[in-house]
């Protein structure tokens, strides 16, 4: 058995990890709450969008944005949102597999992929496979704002605007609870529109200036805030998944510390049995 | 009692305003709209400029945007504001930018977009403090 001292020593080492992970563990219950409420304001902007959108797509039947028309799958895109960090459990591994998956039925039809990735870990993680990665954008912070992601948004939209790729699918995970995470893949382009709104609407707008660039302004926007929420519910599930993650974590080391206390009370007592059997060892011998 | 319109203004980050109006003052894209219970269903875009609000009991409130979708329905009004000053050229500079981060460039090319970042910038300012000015007197009175 191991000197006391030793495991003494080991045992204060583990309890300052310990403290570690506690800390972050209440840090990452905090920022999730915030991440939460951030999520919850991004909604009802996206609501609007939605019932214009499906309002205006409906009504102006003679102008059809290229966003809406399906066409001929030959390439397509993916955005996906990872976190900037790691400790934060399968999070991330979960997310690429359930990618990986979707990115090989394409392949079996012969379709190639173009990534966008949001977040440093997907951006890592692809390069190393060796996917073609055409935008970039990463350390957003706790609290992303739009402007960030204009830039990988355009590009993608860019490259559909221009036929290279047909298809445009956002992947992110999706906020359950704080305890349940899950990898979503979504398809941004081209919107599937709502056949439920075609009849309903007898009435039109007053456009100024004119229908088509609302529409195009209106799209644009829309896809922009579908991106901007699945980064901030990858933000939220990122918080959740850490805290359970170091919640784990704190436990294992306290688990391991009450069995190094054990060991080092059972060699303390060893050690003490033996001093006094050599000392009545000795007075046996004089 | 006066008839109400309800005005939604929402952002893709946060909701800024829902609530009753008598009367909305908004910045379209073609002039100032004065938006009153009633108005014909209509849709544009806006400038960066000042919402105006007029509550009911004849209070006034400012909210400012920097751009964005007016949609007007008979009872109801929209605001989908933009986050931030939105130009062609300063979103085709954010592209450029995720681009060249992908390629890992370090060479910067921002310099081609100075011109109509500053002039987008200072729209954006000279409509903020406007509206800073408008606030102020209101206070004073």
């Amino acid at each position: 058995m191991a000197g006391s001292k030793e495991i003494r020593s080991k045992i204060k080492s583990i309890q300052s990890t310990q403290k570690i992970t506690r800390a972050m563990e209440m840090v990452a219950s905090s920022k999730m709450r915030r991440a939460q409420d951030r999520m919850r304001a991004a909604r009802p902007y996206a609501q609007k969008m939605r019932t214009v959108i499906s309002h205006l797509a409906s009504a102006s039947a003679e102008y059809k944005h290229p966003f809406l028309k399906e066409r001929s799958v030959r390439r397509v895109g993916f955005i996906t949102v990872s976190t900037d960090r790691g400790l934060c459990g399968g999070l991330n591994a979960n997310m690429f597999r359930a990618m990986l998956r979707e990115m090989e039925t394409w392949r079996d039809r012969d379709v190639e992929i173009d990534l966008c990735t949001i977040g440093s870990r997907a951006s890592t993680f692809f390069r190393r496979l060796g996917a073609r990665i055409i935008g970039q954008a990463s350390h957003l912070g706790d609290a992303p704002r739009v402007e960030d992601l204009i830039g990988t948004v355009k590009v993608m939209l860019d490259a559909y605007n221009e036929h290279h790729i047909d298809r445009l699918f956002l992947v992110y995970n999706e906020f359950v609870s704080s305890m349940t995470q899950r990898p979503v893949v979504e398809q941004l382009l081209p919107l599937a529109s709502s056949p439920e709104d075609q009849l309903r609407h007898h009435w039109d707008y007053i456009y100024e200036p004119d229908s088509k660039e609302i529409l195009d302004h209106l799209l644009l926007r829309f896809i922009e805030s579908l991106v901007y929420q699945g980064v901030v519910e990858n933000v939220a599930c990122e918080q959740a998944a850490r805290m359970v993650a170091m919640k784990a974590a704190t436990d294992n080391a306290g688990e391991l510390i009450e069995e190094l206390q054990l060991a080092s009370n059972k060699a303390r007592q060893a050690a003490i049995t033996q001093e006094l059997s050599e000392i009545v060892g000795g007075a046996a011998a004089v | 009692m006066a008839m109400t319109i309800h005005l939604d203004i929402v952002s893709a980050e946060s909701e800024i305003f829902s609530g009753t109006a008598e009367m909305v003052f908004a910045p379209a894209l073609m002039g100032e709209l004065g938006i009153t219970p009633r108005h014909l269903p209509l849709i544009t875009r806006m400038r960066p400029g000042e919402v105006r609000v007029r509550l009911p009991g004849g209070k006034e409130e400012f909210f400012y945007v920097s751009g964005g979708i007016l949609e007007i329905q008979p009872h109801v009004v929209t605001v989908l504001s933009d986050t931030a000053l939105r130009a062609k050229d300063v979103d085709e500079a954010a592209a450029v930018s995720a681009k060249e981060k992908a390629e890992q460039a370090l060479a910067n090319k921002t310099s081609e977009f100075e011109y109509a970042r500053a002039k987008a910038e200072l729209a954006q300012a000279s409509a903020q403090l406007a509206a800073i000015q408008r606030l102020r007197q209101r206070t004073k009175r």
